[in-house]
């Protein structure tokens, strides 16, 4: 098999050249240069590319350097930017993987005679009776991926490989270090690829946004504080907000932009039976009954059932920010992923636009 | 997949191989003769007139008094210690404004962005138009020149710097047009050309003989990588770049590279001899592949285009070995990847060091919308191209590039 390799220069994606090399298959690899600007903590520094030059020059495959800024800050800083104008939260790490790993690079190895692409993502793809190939969770559940991989569908999938989602981190580490990989130590890479952590999120909108100004608001509507930027304001938010101590704790239940304004309330204000989405997309058709569903990256899994415009949770949960990607998970396996809508019984103004992947 | 040695190597702009005589002048002084040649002994003897060998070969080759030629560390280090030099030197005025710098619009990096920061360091930046054909219209030169010493009274003269011939595109530059508006408009202008493309193809000794800087690469016409020269000219105002022991009569500093040095002149050397010849025969070579990749390219990926040459008027203004194409919906990265799979090397724009295509300033200089930029494709020629290389070219390049246009049916995510 002629596979492509998607080599961000971490370990992952190193171990998972080297396997595919070891299983005999034709393998060259990709660095994909995404982002112009400087990044220390990123997938695409000049030392990333180098890191995965000089694995591939280990692994003798030959290793390429495809340049994707145009697209990156087209599906993805663009939009991560115009999500904050919005009051919205982005999902940097999901379009990125929509657009341009399983998007672009994928179109690009049809036309360069490739049958698959791999990453090093910790996810694995299962094929269930049906014959519809799922994302799953990765063998390490507490490195697993496959929340930023949910949108992929089955057609996609079939020519996509995750050689080490049945691994745990620290074997994938031992495997790179027994190769002599040069990045078998190197850590693990954040977030957000494309802020530093010296300039932060806040300098990285200022620059491409005026931020405003806000005011913090109880459920009476009355002043109680003030935050310099409503735009990085999230759901769920509870510092930073310029409220006075000692009394129960008061969480962000609402952000509005366009009125420079941030609703507060108690946990129990937070919290909701019911969390609407804006759309919502099935593997392979919808899924009656309680399910589990993922609301952030790396967060803990929720008992809920699909009612047709909303799920609704067996106990009250937290709400979900407006434009958060929600992925339900029938056990270890992805089934469906949507878009978190606002939750409606806080007088909002903001009108969410559906996900141009989503359902 | 392990590298191997392309079929056919059409990327000669980028580096050429070397001549086997310019290996062979080498070796001696990196096997044996190790003298430093700023010394007083024999083994420095040794050197020096090595070195001293190589300077007349390179001075002969660029029309210049030996005494003139300045070894660089490549055509890179010429260009900036070329602008920056007279620069700086233009500092030595009190009180003077700074000198205007002026460039043509699809110059390489090493004088674009070495011009872009002296105009961020306060010299009045001035960045000329080129035609279609990628030349520098004199007229503009003249208006930039005549702008420029309204700058005030006692500013110190111009800088301009405009290439013999294009790195990308192979454009030759009317060098002496514009060097007559210099003397018209401003003599006291200091005029400097970039003939790394140049020299291997072109006349350069007269050519460049009104540029009173000029520079050369070696490893664009046999020698090694990580030699150069500049050739400054008696009488032009000049401040070094590199401080330190006052090598090269105090131009640049530094030991020169013995060895790097030699190959250069015996690189020189035959570059000159046998320049006539090959320019017709690489040219003649150049021309085959050049109308057969259209004639195919055209029915497979139509709107193709050969970049700075129009139909029906000859390839006479671009250098023998440049063969440039914009290719409409093709993904330049894509199409030398194909490529590099078929045998052949090639480059999208000039080499830059990540390896990934960027956006090419020259072409934005000429005016090629991004459409066509973005499927660019440059196919360079040189001493050692064979017609087995243009035969394997012309049988692979338009398979390859049409499947980089050919779109296919993806599936949206949903």
């Amino acid at each position: 098999m002629r596979v492509l390799v998607a080599m961000s220069g971490g370990v992952d994606s190193a171990v998972a050249a080297a396997r595919l090399v070891r299983a005999g298959h034709d393998v060259v690899g990709a660095t994909l240069k995404l982002w112009g600007g400087e990044s220390d903590s990123g997938c695409c520094s000049v030392a990333d590319v180098d890191d995965a030059r000089r694995v591939a020059d280990r692994l003798g495959v030959d290793h390429h350097t495809f340049a994707y800024s145009d697209e990156f800050d087209r599906h993805v800083v663009g939009p991560y930017v115009d999500a904050h104008r919005a009051g919205v939260t982005p999902n940097p790490c999901v379009e990125c993987n929509r657009h341009l790993k399983f998007g672009a690079l994928l179109e690009r190895a049809d036309r360069l005679g490739f049958d698959t692409v791999a990453t090093g993502h910790h996810a694995r793809i299962v094929a269930g009776p049906d014959g519809v190939r799922r994302v799953a969770r990765g063998a390490d559940v507490a490195k697993d991926q496959s929340y930023v991989l949910a949108g992929l569908t089955s057609e996609r999938l079939d020519r996509v490989r995750f050689p080490i989602g049945d691994s745990p981190k620290d074997d994938v580490r031992r495997e790179a270090a027994a190769l002599g990989l040069r990045v078998a130590a190197k850590a693990d890479s954040q977030d957000v690829c494309f802020i530093t952590r010296a300039d932060g999120r806040a300098r990285f909108l200022a620059r491409r946004l005026p931020l405003t100004a806000g005011v913090v608001v109880d459920g009476g509507g009355r002043p109680v504080g003030r935050v310099p930027a409503v735009e990085t304001v999230t759901i769920g938010q509870r510092r930073g907000l310029g409220l006075a101590g000692g009394a129960e704790p008061r969480y962000v239940v609402a952000t509005d932009p366009a009125t420079a304004t941030v609703t507060v309330g108690t946990e129990a204000d937070l919290r909701v039976a019911r969390q609407p989405l804006a759309d919502l997309g099935w593997a392979a058709g919808p899924v009656d009954g309680p399910l589990d569903w993922q609301v952030s990256a790396h967060g803990a899994v929720r008992r809920g059932a699909w009612d047709g415009g909303a799920v609704a949770w067996e106990r009250p949960e937290r709400r979900v920010a407006p434009g958060q990607v929600v992925v339900a998970y029938s056990g270890d396996v992805v089934v469906g992923w949507g878009t978190a809508a606002p939750v409606q019984d806080v007088r909002t103004d903001q009108a969410i636009e559906p996900h141009p992947l989503g359902a | 997949m392990t590298p191997t040695e392309p079929v056919a190597y059409l990327d000669h702009a980028a580096s050429t191989p070397m001549r086997p005589e310019a290996v062979e002048a080498m070796l001696p002084f990196l096997a044996g003769h190790h003298g430093n040649p700023s010394g007083s002994h024999a083994a420095a003897r040794v050197a020096r007139r090595a070195v001293d060998d190589a300077r007349d070969a390179v001075a002969a080759l660029l029309g210049a008094a030996p005494g003139e030629v300045v070894f660089t560390s490549g055509g890179t280090e010429a260009d900036v210690t070329a602008l920056s030099g007279v620069a700086a030197a233009s500092a030595d005025r009190p009180g003077a404004p700074p000198a205007p710098v002026v460039v043509g619009a699809i110059e390489h990096a090493a004088v674009r962005d070495t011009a872009r920061a002296l105009g961020a360091a306060g010299h009045p930046l001035h960045v000329l138009p080129v035609d279609r054909r990628g030349r520098v219209d004199p007229a503009a030169l003249s208006g930039a020149l005549t702008g420029a010493a309204t700058g005030g009274t006692g500013a110190a003269p111009a800088v301009v710097s405009i290439a013999l011939a294009n790195n990308e595109v192979g454009t030759i530059q009317p060098l002496d047009d514009l060097a007559e508006v210099l003397v018209r408009v401003a003599p006291d202008a200091v005029l400097h050309t970039d003939a790394v493309q140049a020299a291997a193809w072109l006349d350069v000794a007269t050519l460049a003989a009104p540029a009173a800087l000029v520079s050369a690469s070696a490893h664009k016409l046999g020698g090694p990588k990580g030699v150069g020269a500049l050739v400054v000219r008696a009488g032009t105002p000049f401040a070094p770049l590199l401080h330190g022991g006052g090598q090269e009569r105090g131009r640049r500093s530094g030991t020169p590279n013995v060895a790097g040095i030699v190959a250069f002149g015996a690189a020189a050397a035959i570059a000159v001899a046998e320049r006539d010849e090959r320019a017709v025969r690489v040219a003649a070579l150049r021309d085959r592949l050049a109308d057969g990749l259209l004639t195919a390219l055209v029915a497979r990926a139509p709107g193709t285009v050969e970049t700075v040459v129009h139909p029906g008027e000859g390839r006479a203004h671009v250098l023998p070995g440049h063969l440039h194409l914009c290719i409409p919906g093709a993904a330049a990265e894509e199409v030398l990847f194909l490529l590099d799979t078929a045998g052949v090397a090639a480059s999208a724009a000039s080499s830059c060091s990540s390896g990934a295509a960027k956006p090419s300033a020259v072409l934005a200089g000429l005016g090629v919308p991004d459409a066509l930029a973005s499927g660019s494709l440059r196919l360079t020629l040189g001493w050692s191209t064979t017609d087995a290389e243009v035969d394997h070219a012309l049988a692979v390049v338009a398979d390859a590039v049409a499947r980089a246009v050919t779109p296919i049916e993806v599936e949206p995510a949903r």
